[in-house]
């Protein structure tokens, strides 16, 4: 989202210390910029959008709302090349994983996440198995699927405020810290 | 009690399920003849990978309830899917060294009467095939050698990455599946970017980006002249079987690359028919290597 609104230039100085706090989000300060995540990226290859070093720089300069209300942040594909390769131990897919719980909390969520979500609430899988896959598990021979326990599923995601995180609207649960 | 040397709960986790029942049925032949019992998990939840980006708490509870599980079945185990060993690894080991998240992680499982106790481990099954079965002994199991056969391997990320946390193959130069193909004596070739990502966790965000992805992977495979590209993920192979039609028009070009499970390959090499392992189930037919099967 490219947009030129002067909002969107906002500096927040605190906003690195709020990162360095979320799981994950630990080492964005051990940064230095030299962008061999950037250079090693499959997506980045392909899309010039998304540049994991940038975003990495953008969070340490404070630029929240570029880059909470970006839709680069959800591009990076969680292949770990950069959290391996990088120098400095930034774990860079971690601090973007991060930045995208931020998001999330703040009720930017991708609306195929709030499928795969539905999905998991009702049948403790991300997707839907259709009827004609699982006779064909029959006609292969395999064992029937096991069936999630639903009831002990939503027993032990209530707390997490599953049904917020599905609205959108997770920040007003700060009780949940794992 | 059983007879069997290995035994391990199968996780399954959701995209075999969903739509790469070839990979299962393959599996489980396998490791049958190869001495390895697989019990049922009589419940099991997504193993939170693919939630991760929305909440890194959920994903942990996720996966501890699924480690929790199969703790209450008492036996480690075996995944075919490398983001659900790697995930459920990555969440076993966090638990184990961190006693305040485990503390805090069972106060949410024990509202279903759960427990995490770290009693198991979690293992890919390159991993079992290689340290539980061993080369020599899958070497045995090969009555007929698929010489003269020409296959590349794609191992994915998540069968190594975060390297930190799966602490089994090197990132960087992948050898267990190369390993696991060659004892069937196929020979196995390099291409450029091996290692490079098939683009699934992106496909629902962006379709263009992540097809893009399989295109170049295709291209590269193609330039090495192969019988079939080999993988041992479920998401890869949506991505390079299930989808290279589509992507041979969306780009208007063509490859014809047959990809196959290694289980499938393996499984030939045992002597099991085609039909048996899920061949049925390819979209891009392995001609090629049903004549030379058939000759055999």
């Amino acid at each position: 989202m490219e947009d030129n609104k002067p909002d969107s230039f906002k500096i927040d100085p605190k906003f690195r210390y709020e990162v360095i706090k979320v799981p994950g989000g630990e080492n964005l300060l051990r940064c230095f910029q030299c962008g061999t995540c950037t250079s090693d990226c499959p997506i980045a290859k392909f899309d010039d959008k998304y540049r994991p070093r940038k975003i990495i720089r953008m969070a340490q300069l404070g630029l929240r709302e570029k880059v909470l209300n970006s839709d680069f942040l959800w591009l990076c594909a969680s292949c770990f090349t950069c959290t391996d390769r990088c120098p400095q131990g930034v774990e860079v897919a971690s601090v973007i994983r991060a930045l995208k719980n931020m998001a999330a909390m703040e009720g930017q969520i991708p609306e195929v996440f709030k499928v795969l979500l539905g999905n998991l609430i009702k049948s403790g899988y991300i997707y839907e198995i259709p009827e004609s896959r699982i006779k064909k598990r029959e006609a292969l021979g395999l064992p029937p699927l096991p069936k999630a326990n639903i009831d002990g599923l939503i027993k032990t995601l209530q707390n997490i405020g599953i049904r917020r995180l599905l609205e959108g609207n997770l920040q007003k649960t700060p009780e949940v810290k794992v | 009690m059983s007879l069997a040397q290995h035994v391990y709960t199968i996780y399954l986790g959701c995209a075999i399920p969903y739509r790469v029942s070839s990979y299962e049925v393959s599996a489980r032949k396998v490791l049958s003849k190869l001495g390895v019992e697989l019990v049922e998990m009589p419940d099991f939840n997504c193993c939170g990978l693919p939630l991760e980006p929305l909440s890194h708490d959920l994903m942990l509870i996720l996966s501890a309830r699924n480690l929790a599980l199969a703790e209450q079945v008492g036996l480690s185990i075996l995944t075919l899917c490398p983001g659900c060993s790697g995930t459920l690894k990555k969440t076993n080991r966090l638990l184990k060294e961190d006693k305040r998240v485990r503390e805090e992680v069972n106060k949410y499982l024990s509202g279903a009467g759960l427990e995490f106790k770290g009693s198991i481990e979690v293992k890919h099954i390159s991993q079992v095939l290689l340290e539980d079965i061993g080369l020599d002994k899958i070497r045995e199991a090969v009555v007929r050698p698929l010489r003269g056969l020409k296959v590349a391997e794609h191992s994915g990320c998540h069968l190594s990455r975060p390297k930190k946390y799966i602490g089994f193959e090197d990132p960087e130069n992948p050898k267990a599946l190369r390993a696991l193909i060659e004892v069937t004596k196929a020979k196995c070739v390099k291409y450029a970017g091996e290692t490079e990502c098939c683009g699934s966790t992106i496909a629902a965000i962006d379709e263009k980006i992540s097809l893009s992805l399989v295109r170049e992977k295709l291209l590269h495979v193609k330039e090495v002249g192969v019988d079939a590209l080999i993988t041992i993920c479920p998401a890869c192979h949506i991505m390079y079987e299930a989808n290279q039609i589509r992507v041979e028009r969306m780009f208007g070009e063509k490859y014809e690359i047959p990809v196959l499970h290694y289980t499938q390959l393996l499984g030939l090499a045992m002597g099991m028919q085609p039909e048996d392992l899920g061949f049925n189930e390819l979209r891009v037919k392995p001609t090629k290597i049903l004549e030379r099967i058939g000759e055999a």
